[in-house]
């Protein structure tokens, strides 16, 4: 009898099974999220309304010009927040509710591959819909940038991102213990960081406290740092230098992404003990 | 552990701690009390037993999805809580009604993705996907979305992704619940080729199906309550009622049987009376023929008339009711919503 399937030849492990779980992870956002066109209302047509409202208030009572940008670039970042928050914070829950996060956990494929996927699949989706916000709103309200340097912009961005969906791996663990309560803490984590982390306004216009406070989120620094490395009065109105955010992003970074793993072992041991990773009880 | 054995299990338990709102005391509902297994390389072993049963329970445990309360478990020659990676890299689930994968991808691209997660290279793992969907005879289905599947053709995607990875040890969690008889057939066919294959491949599937467990499995353990109460090849379980003599009476009565006046009669050892399509149907397990003039004698005087008699060989059925004491679906209804 013929064989029905030839054996494996090149199973891979280590740091290869590592990074195809990865690439494996991040195609269902990468391709699967573009397939709905959806989107394009929902996460760029939608989102540009609120940014419509700040620019015509900001016009309205004469701010300055670069005010408008400062929307833009808040605007584009909320699409990362909102990514993080609903699709990676609350993810592995979800994935516990539809029969996938058993299968991840049974696989050979470590689980730090599986959120770093499920990261760097987000970070590409949710790329394109912020340039849309950005593309967009520029051009419809003639945002003038002006750029000191690109590389420093680009690596403020990166480690936004790093510390961001770091983050997001992090409460993604988290949130597996939490059920359905997951769901509502989104909820309330949602609108005070539009506040705190000055999604619409310079940061500065708060009393010192509020972004020490708000950093915790990285976006509070990383905007910050991009007004300031974009914009002609961006430094004037930056709240601390480009050089202190960086390394605040660097420490984020670190502390989010070891706290995602030390989290995930933590909550794996637990939830298997428990008997929490295929259903909700004990 | 027996170095031929895959899985093995001793005294293995598990009870869940279960919160009452408003209560100090979490309530324990035990699920699974004292399994012992011993499951050799190259076997196809069925765990036979109702809903509720603990059947679901103990593939989490060997699966490393829930870590036993008591007892040691097993599989591939590893400590399924102190050394899991090792297990994980040797096996592969598939379970009946699951709704795993992403529905904007397709099928193809599904498995693609699982089979990232097992290493397999691209290009390998796409021809495995393309034999293994004409052999389950849903290649015409490759570029399907996944959401756009029936249930039936969800789970042949499912079953064609626990067997892509070409694991060493394969557990199938009621596998064919949900498909129709057709498709059920093809499924179990395609278990049976496939472990006929290669006998260093072991097979643990769980089923409330008697037909299921018959047809496929070398060994059947049969499980209630979360104990074991049996265990052997299908032929060596129903060999041991072998000994008693098997009747179906089908009977037309015109009011309720009473059960406890064939109970009492001598030489009866089982009797259970059910309803089916308008008559009511008795199975009898008697320590020898002689005693069936009694039973038909006592029938009669409660005014029945028989339609039927009929002396068969026992079944796994028979075997599950005078272990238990009730029939597989009687069981089933009794159950409220406790673990599998």
């Amino acid at each position: 009898m013929a064989m029905m399937l030839p054996p494996i030849k090149n199973r891979q492990t280590g740091w290869r099974l590592f990074l195809m779980t990865v690439i494996g992870r991040s195609y269902p956002r990468v391709v699967g999220m573009q397939r709905e066109l959806s989107w394009i209302f929902f996460d760029t047509f939608l989102p540009m309304l609120g940014v419509v409202a700040y620019v015509f208030v900001y016009r309205a009572i004469k701010a300055p010009e670069d005010y408008v940008g400062f929307v833009v670039v808040g605007g584009a970042m909320m699409a990362y927040w909102m990514n993080v928050l609903w699709s990676m914070s609350s993810q592995l829950y979800w994935e516990k509710e539809t029969g996938n996060l058993a299968l991840y956990i049974i696989s050979p494929g470590p689980m730090m591959g599986i959120l770093l996927g499920m990261a760097m699949g987000g970070l590409f989706a949710t790329t394109l819909r912020a340039l849309g916000i950005v593309i967009l709103g520029s051009l419809f309200f003639q945002v003038h940038y002006v750029i000191v340097s690109f590389w420093q912009l680009f690596l403020v961005f990166f480690l936004t991102m790093v510390a961001l969906y770091g983050l997001g791996m992090m409460t993604a663990s988290l949130y597996l213990l939490l059920s359905r309560e997951a769901y509502h803490l989104s909820n309330l984590a949602q609108e005070p960081i539009f506040l705190i982390s000055g999604f619409y306004f310079p940061i500065k216009s708060f009393p010192a406290w509020v972004p020490f406070v708000g950093s915790i989120i990285p976006l509070t620094m990383g905007m910050d740092a991009m007004r300031q490395l974009a914009f002609a009065s961006g430094p004037s109105l930056g709240w601390i230098s480009v050089k202190l955010e960086l390394i605040g992003l660097v420490v984020l970074s670190v502390l989010f992404l070891v706290s995602a793993r030390v989290l995930l072992d933590y909550m794996e041991r637990l939830a298997v003990r428990e008997g929490r990773l295929t259903e909700s009880r004990a | 552990m027996d170095g031929s054995n895959s899985i093995e299990t001793q005294g293995l338990g598990r009870v869940y701690k279960i919160r009452n709102p408003g209560k100090k005391e979490a309530r324990t509902l035990t699920a699974l009390e004292g399994v012992d297994l011993q499951i050799q390389r190259g076997e196809l072993f069925g765990i036979l037993g109702p809903n509720g049963a603990g059947k679901t329970t103990l593939i989490k445990i060997l699966t490393t999805l829930l870590s036993p309360t008591h007892g040691t478990a097993h599989v591939a020659g590893f400590d399924v809580t102190k050394d899991p990676e090792n297990v994980r890299s040797r096996i592969n689930m598939v379970s009946g009604g699951e709704s795993s994968g992403y529905g904007l991808l397709t099928v193809r691209e599904n498995l693609w993705m699982f089979a990232q997660f097992y290493g397999i290279p691209s290009k390998e793992a796409n021809e495995r996907i393309k034999t293994l969907l004409k052999i389950v005879g849903i290649e015409d289905r490759a570029n399907t979305r996944s959401s756009s599947l029936s249930t039936g053709l969800r789970q042949k995607m499912n079953i064609v992704r626990g067997f892509l990875t070409d694991p060493e040890i394969l557990f199938l969690d009621e596998p064919t619940l949900g498909l129709d008889v057709g498709a059920s057939r093809s499924v179990r066919d395609f278990i049976r080729r496939w472990m006929d294959e290669n006998h260093q491949r072991t097979l643990l599937l769980t089923t409330h199906y008697m037909v299921e467990a018959e047809e496929l499995c070398d060994r059947v353990a049969i499980i209630n309550k979360g104990k074991l109460l049996a265990c052997g090849t299908p032929a060596s379980l129903k060999q041991s009622q072998q000994r008693e003599a098997i009747f179906q009476i089908d009977l037309d009565s015109p009011k309720s049987l009473e059960v406890s006046v064939f109970e009492q009669l001598a030489g009866v050892n089982m009797v259970k009376l059910h309803d089916e399509e308008g008559k009511t149907v008795m199975d009898l397990a008697l320590s020898e023929e002689a005693v069936l003039a009694n039973v038909i004698a006592a029938a009669t005087t409660q005014g029945a008339q028989i339609i039927t008699l009929q002396k068969r060989e026992p079944t796994l059925e028979d075997v599950f009711v005078r272990l238990v004491g009730q029939r597989m679906e009687e069981v089933e209804h009794g159950n409220d919503a406790s673990p599998d």
